[in-house]
């Protein structure tokens, strides 16, 4: 029983070094949540996880370290702590930084081209195809004529007798 | 349908196009939603006298820039000696926002570079800043004299741009009204 009993020791033993590892990874890649309540917390991480930072333009305010991604984020907390929606903190950054803060800009005349854009491209794609096949449907060969008639008698036969072909 | 072959070549043409415009573009040039709207009030200490406070009310009816600097913004040593020449040709009253400095390194800055500015507020925590949208000093708010901002400049300000630009739109702005 010895051997079973030493197994069983060093397999705990090692569960728990890698569970600290595992925390000690995870202090080191996350920021420290600020705020003592986790609630408020993941609803922050939320919203930051769709506003862009001005600074670092392809990095969500969730993940940039930038000053100013620091300031918004402090912002989006406390806004929403005293109580106020997702949609009126957004609108209240918005005001300031405009729509370029949200990865999701609003649907109006000067982002309709980007949202319907590529709808658009794809249903002319789809139209040009299918006009294509159909006119390529409808379209009869040609009828041959009598020297190709001649021709194409010809290749046959030369086609049917290999071993004459050959020599 | 002779033509059919240079279709691709038209395609290419009018993509290079698109991609040598984008490549002028710049993309930290960030349409303010600010321009045309009445420039956020607020009422700051001021950098060399402590006691006493700026507020925007104080510039009613004149036109004038608000430029947002710091002794730690390297790009904001570009456009200073701009604004000091603006500053000593008294061409526009420019109010500096000292953004998220520390006083002493401020002034020592100032007593540097020269002080270009007839005014300036302080925001130590960035609070004014973030009102106004600010993601990179330097950057220059056009104010009118009703208070509403009607150009905001990011970036270093060059001569080249103050005078294409800027400038007719103060002209224009203090003959007005």
């Amino acid at each position: 029983m010895p051997a079973d009993f030493y197994l069983k020791r060093l397999l705990r033993a090692a569960t728990l070094a890698l569970a600290c590892l595992g925390t000690v990874a995870h202090a080191a890649g996350e920021a420290v949540p600020v705020s003592d309540d986790p609630e408020l917390e993941a609803r922050v991480l939320a919203l930051s996880h769709n506003l862009r930072c001005l600074v670092c333009q392809n990095e969500s305010v969730a993940e940039s370290r930038a000053p100013l991604a620091v300031d918004m984020r402090n912002q989006v907390r406390e806004q929403l702590a005293a109580g106020r929606s997702e949609q009126e903190v957004v609108d209240f950054l918005v005001a300031r930084f405009g729509d370029f803060v949200v990865f999701t800009p609003p649907f109006k005349a000067t982002t309709a081209l980007l949202w319907i854009g590529p709808g658009v491209l794809l249903v002319a794609g789809v139209a040009g195809l299918a006009l294509r096949l159909r006119r390529r449907l409808n379209e009869t060969p040609a009828p041959l004529d009598d020297a190709e008639r001649a021709r194409a008698r010809a290749l046959l036969a030369a086609g049917s007798s290999p071993e004459e072909s050959r020599k | 349908m002779k033509a059919k072959f240079l279709v691709p070549l038209a395609i290419f043409l009018l993509l290079a196009g698109f991609l040598a415009y984008g490549l002028k573009l710049n993309p930290r040039e960030v349409p303010s939603p600010l321009v045309g709207k009445p420039a956020p009030a607020f009422r700051v200490a001021q950098l060399q006298a402590p006691d006493a406070s700026f507020g925007t009310e104080d510039m009613r009816g004149q036109v004038w820039l608000l430029n947002v600097w710091a002794s730690w913004c390297v790009s904001c040593r570009q456009e200073h000696p701009l604004l000091v020449d603006l500053g000593r040709r008294g061409v526009v009253p420019v109010v500096g926002l000292n953004y998220k400095d520390a006083p002493a390194d401020a002034m020592g800055y100032l007593a540097q570079h020269g002080n270009p500015y007839t005014t300036i507020a302080v925001d130590p925590n960035g609070a004014v800043g973030f009102d106004y949208g600010v993601y990179g000093t330097p950057e220059t708010f056009l104010i009118d004299r009703d208070g509403v901002i009607r150009y905001k400049h990011i970036g270093p300000l060059t001569r080249e741009k103050f005078d294409r630009v800027l400038m007719p739109m103060i002209a224009e702005l203090s003959r007005a009204g």
